[in-house]
């Protein structure tokens, strides 16, 4: 693994923003919740100006160099741009952009070759990290936000299966910040969010990614395993950090799931946050997912106010206990006082 | 070993750095493939050919299409073979020669996707799956997603379009990919 | 005056192809101080020697120089040769023109020409040698033994029985080692206590051995016949003499629940305990990190906070306010039996290994080792020899065995193979079935390893006989499934993924040397390899010996290895240190270096410089004892000859016998005075 690959926490403000293509079209709502959960935190971001395609799968499976050239061209621009960090929300994007520097750093030849392919100059200083790496790495601060928000916290004690997929662990030499067949970044997100993540199998497993179009049959057999899993686990709903995999989970869900069957709500872990620190549902983008997330709000929601309500009355009850126990000491001090000792403090 | 077996394993020692001999043909990579139920050669099949110069065999088969290139095989393999970056170069130099046996509908993505991609700067999905199903003559998977797509906002109409269009063009070309 | 013989070989065909061996000769005999020259077929054989000889006493020659192979090869045989004729055997050289010349070139008419430089610039050397004597250094005739497993307790039976005081250290509490731990031995399948503890019994009882248990190996100075080994005697709480092995202490203990680390994690032990029934010695030790009393103690509580096994000893054995003591011996020899330990799947690793986070790092249940298995299958284990799953006590009806987790792994660190996996996953797969009839035993290999004696006809048994089932493939995934472990296999043969249900998974894991290896060897001063195994002297021919003299090795400490080829490396080891026993003094060559103590000036750069710790600081007294100076010393008993203080010495006080300066000088002056 060489130094440019060994991930550091992001910049603090600054930090450039990658949507990649997904984030504009089917999985909105990514971006959406992103930008609501980054704004609440108090975390910049600014999206990179003329940013284009990664490439994807389609990319490097075609053409290595062209696989390569596509994302650098992004790290280019972040670079042209003054960032020193790029925050690349979805795995096959982030998985790109990050293999791209480490190519770049270590194959022989590459880094003399692209300025002239990209048509720009190219230093690969850029730092390249993802959204589950950014919230845990903010963990302390989704904390603090959580306990100062008014609103009861839905997610307190819900049980959230996370679900890495390929591309945000793998390989290690690109990715390098989490366990490849275990990995706890997602999980510790969760946690900071009240919620408390699943111990299960599938957390590594593949979803069946780019052949979400041209090889549906495949997605819905690695799906199916995925939500069997999870549901098998005792989990309410999984949370991803990819667009590909929320496509596969959440719009091709129907033909994984038995008919009548309890649906799974797929939940991008930016708006797992944004509902943890009190954002709406419609904020987050939650009403455009194919895997109806209402019912599962709604109860989750209606539990936090009964949870609430009744962690009150017993606060008001304590209070009240003390307050008896309180009277009864005056009482008998001064009872005490009368007979005896002058001026009894109760105790 | 015959001269086929050292220059297409010399080939992908080349454009890879991976030494195929280092492949002990454990099958580890190949228990945890999550496409082996549906492809005929397995990552440690494709690596087997690769050390005994079948080249041609390799570059037809349909299983390298077949790859999701979720690394789990590269991940777990015990000698770092990195069967992955295999495949992908086995891929490319497929597509090279032409004799790429794509499914037809995996073809059909790629190509939709990158003529895209090429044309203006960022994947416009519609513009995209439109032109897959012409390519492919899948038309009629999805059909009926798309309605509740468009309601939910999941689908623009309109594409965007970069200004820097012409790196697009710059980089396809430099890198001597046509589509 | 010098009359040096110099006799060139034709080596066959290996000099004389290349080099005019007759013209080298011919040229060197009009050397000065060369009184004789020849040439000849095979320098090395009876006759050549005999030619040798002859013109030592004919022509009454101060000086042999033998132009042939390497020094390594022959130089003790031209030396026997010199000596038997009555020349100090120091006055004889070897000049390479085989290795450094014929070997490496091809011109006939060069390489003619660079034999003759080499042999006169060995015939310049001999002229400045001296005459010198072997170096005689006494020997203490005990031994050490480190380690008292299988492999340490054979070595030591074996150097007692040759009449040698021996001192057999242990870190454990009892001797044994883990073939204690083992139900049965491959391929006999005997019961491995059966055949082990009359051997412990044996070097309890034996007059020449000293037992020291729960003992470690804290400092060793000195050299080859003259160690002196300090030993700490970690405190037991038991007082040896006084324990009679009864276990009143241990029935009286309250901590019950500390899990055993000879039941391999899977029975518990009390705070005071003997490792096993059959321990040797039977004296309990007290566990002091999980006491109740102790752990009072830390805390600082004021009262004891337990005393039960005290008050339960009718011999007043136990006393709490004991310490580690140390103890300093006097060895001539040295054996390391230290053994090994199996690596472990979990995600904490020393450096450069990685954990199988494809199999759960550990935490999966009923996902257990060898040496879990082989507890299980003892008679004497935790289950009394019924295979049970360790989570719910039940019996499992599918078995699956995973050979190579972690050797033959690159990835994860390990690229050696252990051995012995091959056998004792085929002798599991066997027990399994012979205890669970109708269970299903199912084995993931990559190859089969089965080289010994029976060996192979052992594993086909396993297949043919039990009905093992043998897979190729290796597994890519184990994890939990509600109430079974789900295994992600590969069947290569047939060309199919292997999904198996299985009810427990046992996982051959990798054999590593015991943790504090790497400080064990440092003090030894012995080396060892990136994965902390004892380095041996020579791969092929000095496998017991370890490059530091007077310091063996004998187990799976030096490789991964199976019990015989243990006890046989074991006697192995026995026998070399009873060849250094078998004289009373030790002969050493004498090229060590001298000091000049006139010249010296005592800033014992050599002494920072020496890698064996040969150079010692001596004083320098005036007449009425006052000190006023220091000078180094040479150890010409620990001294390994390599010169590195002569290159440093800023005086040129120092220098290297058979390597002087002058001699040194005069071969490179040879080179330009002779164009």
């Amino acid at each position: 693994m060489t130094e440019t690959a060994t991930p550091a926490r992001p910049s603090p403000a600054g930090v450039a923003y990658y949507p990649g293509c997904s984030l504009h079209g089917t999985s909105r709502e990514f971006d959406e919740s992103l930008r609501a959960v980054t704004t609440a935190l108090g975390i910049g971001i600014t999206e990179i100006r003329d940013w284009s395609c990664c490439g994807a799968s389609s990319g490097h499976t075609t053409n290595h160099l062209l696989g390569v050239a596509l994302p650098a061209r992004n790290l280019a621009l972040a670079e042209a741009q003054g960032f020193s960090s790029v925050l690349a929300p979805c795995a096959a994007c982030y998985n790109r952009l990050a293999a791209a520097r480490l190519a770049v750093a270590t194959e022989e030849g590459l880094a003399e070759r692209l300025p002239d392919i990209l048509g720009h100059p190219f230093e690969n200083s850029v730092e390249v990290h993802n959204a589950v790496e950014l919230l845990r790495d903010a963990a302390p601060l989704i904390e603090e936000k959580v306990a100062a928000t008014l609103t009861p916290n839905p997610l307190e004690g819900v049980k959230l299966a996370a679900y890495y997929g390929c591309l945000l662990v793998r390989p290690f030499e690109v990715c390098g910040y989490d366990d490849p067949e275990q990995p706890t970044s997602m999980d510790e997100v969760i946690n900071a969010c009240g919620a408390d993540d699943v111990d299960w199998n599938m957390k590594v497993e593949c979803c069946g990614g780019a052949f979400s179009v041209s090889r549906t049959a495949s997605v819905v057999r690695l799906g199916r395993a995925i939500i069997d899993d999870a549901r098998a686990h005792g989990a309410e709903a999984i949370v991803v950090a990819c667009p590909l995999c929320h496509s596969n989970l959440d719009l091709r869900q129907k033909a994984m799931v038995e008919r009548g069957g309890e649906p799974m709500p797929i939940l991008f872990i930016t708006q797992m946050v944004g509902l943890a620190v009190g954002l709406s549902p419609a904020v987050l983008g939650l009403e455009r997912h194919f895997v109806d997330t209402e019912p599962l709000l709604e109860r989750l929601t209606k539990q936090a106010v009964e949870r609430e309500a009744a962690e009150k009355r017993v606060k008001e009850e304590a209070a009240a206990k003390a307050a008896e126990r309180a009277a009864k000491q005056k009482a008998a001090a001064a009872e005490a006082g009368a007979g005896g000792a002058p001026g009894g403090e109760a105790q | 070993m015959s001269s086929s077996s050292r220059t297409f394993s010399a080939e992908i020692l080349a454009t890879t750095g991976i030494n195929a001999a280092t492949c002990y043909q454990c099958g580890k990579c190949s228990a945890g493939c999550p496409m082996a139920s549906e492809s005929d050669l397995r990552p440690h099949n494709i690596m087997r050919l690769v050390i005994q110069g079948r080249r041609e065999q390799a570059l037809a088969d349909e299983t390298i299409w077949l790859c999701l290139t979720c690394e789990t095989c590269s991940a777990r393999c015990p000698n770092g073979c990195d069967p992955a970056r295999v495949i992908d170069a086995v891929r490319e130099l497929s597509l090279e020669e032409g004799s790429a046996t794509q499914p037809r509908r995996i073809a059909a993505f790629h190509r939709a996707f990158l003529s895209r991609i090429r044309a203006t700067g960022r994947l416009h999905e519609v513009g995209m799956v439109v032109d897959y199903k012409l390519r492919s003559g899948d038309f009629m998977s999805d059909v009926t997603n798309a309605p509740a797509m468009l309601t939910r906002g999941k689908l623009s109409l309109r594409a965007e379009r970069i200004d820097g269009v012409d790196e697009m063009k710059r980089m396809f070309a430099k890198c001597g990919v046509t589509l | 005056m010098s009359r040096v013989g110099v006799f060139v070989c034709h080596c066959g065909e290996n000099i004389a192809r290349t080099v005019d061996c007759a013209a080298v000769a011919e040229t060197l005999k009009d050397h000065p101080g060369v009184a004789f020259a020849t040439d000849y077929k095979y320098m090395c054989s009876d006759p050549g020697q005999t030619l040798i000889k002859k013109a030592i006493e004919e022509h009454n020659l101060t000086g042999v120089v033998v132009a042939a192979c390497s020094p390594h090869m022959h130089e003790k045989t031209f030396r026997r040769a010199s000596d038997q004729a009555g020349l100090n055997k120091y006055m004889c050289e070897m000049a390479n023109i085989r290795e450094h010349c014929s070997w490496i070139h091809e011109d006939r008419g060069e390489a003619t020409a660079k034999a003759i430089d080499i042999a006169r610039t060995i015939v310049e050397k001999v002229k400045h040698n001296q005459p010198l004597e072997s170096i005689r250094i006494p020997v203490t005739k005990r031994a050490l033994v480190i380690g008292a497993g299988i492999a340490g307790i054979q070595a030591a039976l074996d150097i007692a029985d040759g009449g040698h005081q021996v001192i057999l250290i242990e870190k454990d509490a009892s001797i044994g080692g883990h073939m204690s731990q083992l139900s049965e031995t491959f391929p006999t399948l005997d019961c491995s206590q059966c055949i082990l503890t009359p051997r412990m019994v044996e070097a309890y009882q034996h007059p020449n051995i000293t037992l020291r248990t729960w003992s470690e190996v804290e400092k060793v100075s000195g050299y080859i016949g003259n160690f002196t080994v300090k030993i700490r005697k970690k405190a037991r709480s038991v007082d040896e003499d006084l324990c009679n092995g009864c276990g009143d202490c241990y029935a009286a203990c309250p901590a019950k629940k500390i899990p055993s680390e000879f039941e391999a994690g899977l029975g518990k032990r009390t705070a005071i305990s003997v490792p096993f029934p059959q321990a040797v010695p039977n004296i309990p030790v007290l566990d002091r990190v999980n006491c109740t009393l102790f752990k009072g103690r830390r805390k600082g509580l004021a009262k004891d906070a337990c005393g039960k096994c005290k008050e339960a000893c009718l011999k007043g054995a136990i006393d709490y306010d004991t310490e580690d003591t140390f103890i300093e011996e006097e060895v001539g020899a040295i054996a390391v039996a230290t053994g090994f330990q199996l690596y472990s799947i979990g995600r904490e690793q020393p450096e450069g290994l990685k954990g199988y986070g494809e199999y759960g790092y550990g935490e999966v249940p009923d996902v257990i080792d060898g040496l879990q298995f082989e507890r299980l299958a003892s008679a004497s284990g935790p289950t009394a020899g019924a295979i049970r799953r360790p989570s719910d006590g039940k019996e499992p009806r599918t078995v699956v065995f995973v050979h190579c987790v972690g050797s033959r792994d690159p990835d994860k660190g390990i690229k050696y193979c252990s051995k012995i996996c091959c056998m004792y996953n085929a002798k599991h797969a066997m027990l399994y079935k012979h205890k669970v009839h109708g269970g299903r035993a199912v084995a993931f290999y990559m190859d089969i390893r089965a080289a010994g004696k029976g060996y192979d006809e052992f594993s086909r048994r396993a297949i043919e006989e039990d009905g093992a089932e043998y897979i190729r493939g290796r597994v890519s995934k184990i994890y939990r499934d509600g109430d079974i472990v789900k295994v992600w296999g590969y069947d290569t043969l047939s060309g199919e993924q292997v999904v198996i249900d299985a009810d427990m998974v046992v996982l051959a894991t990798a054999m590593r040397p015991q943790p504090g290896i790497q400080e064990l060897a440092q003090i030894l001063s012995v080396s060892y390899d990136e994965h902390g195994f004892i380095n041996e002297a020579h791969p092929k021919l000095r496998p017991v010996e370890t490059n530091t003299a007077g310091v063996f090795v004998a187990g799976a400490c030096q490789a991964p290895r199976d019990i015989p080829d243990s006890v046989a490396m074991a006697s192995a080891a026995a026998a070399k240190v009873m060849g250094l026993f078998s004289a009373d003094e030790l002969e050493r060559e004498p090229a060590v270096a001298i000091v000049d103590e006139s010249t010296c000036i005592g800033c014992m750069r050599c002494q920072s410089a020496c890698a064996y710790g040969a150079i010692e600081q001596r004083d320098i007294c005036t007449v009425d004892g006052h000190v006023c100076g220091h000078v180094a010393y040479v150890n010409p008993g620990v001294c390994q000859g390599c010169g590195t203080c002569q290159a440093v010495c800023l005086s040129k006080s120092v220098e290297l016998q058979t390597f002087t300066d002058e001699q040194v000088y005069s071969e490179i002056n040879a080179l330009s005075a002779w164009e």
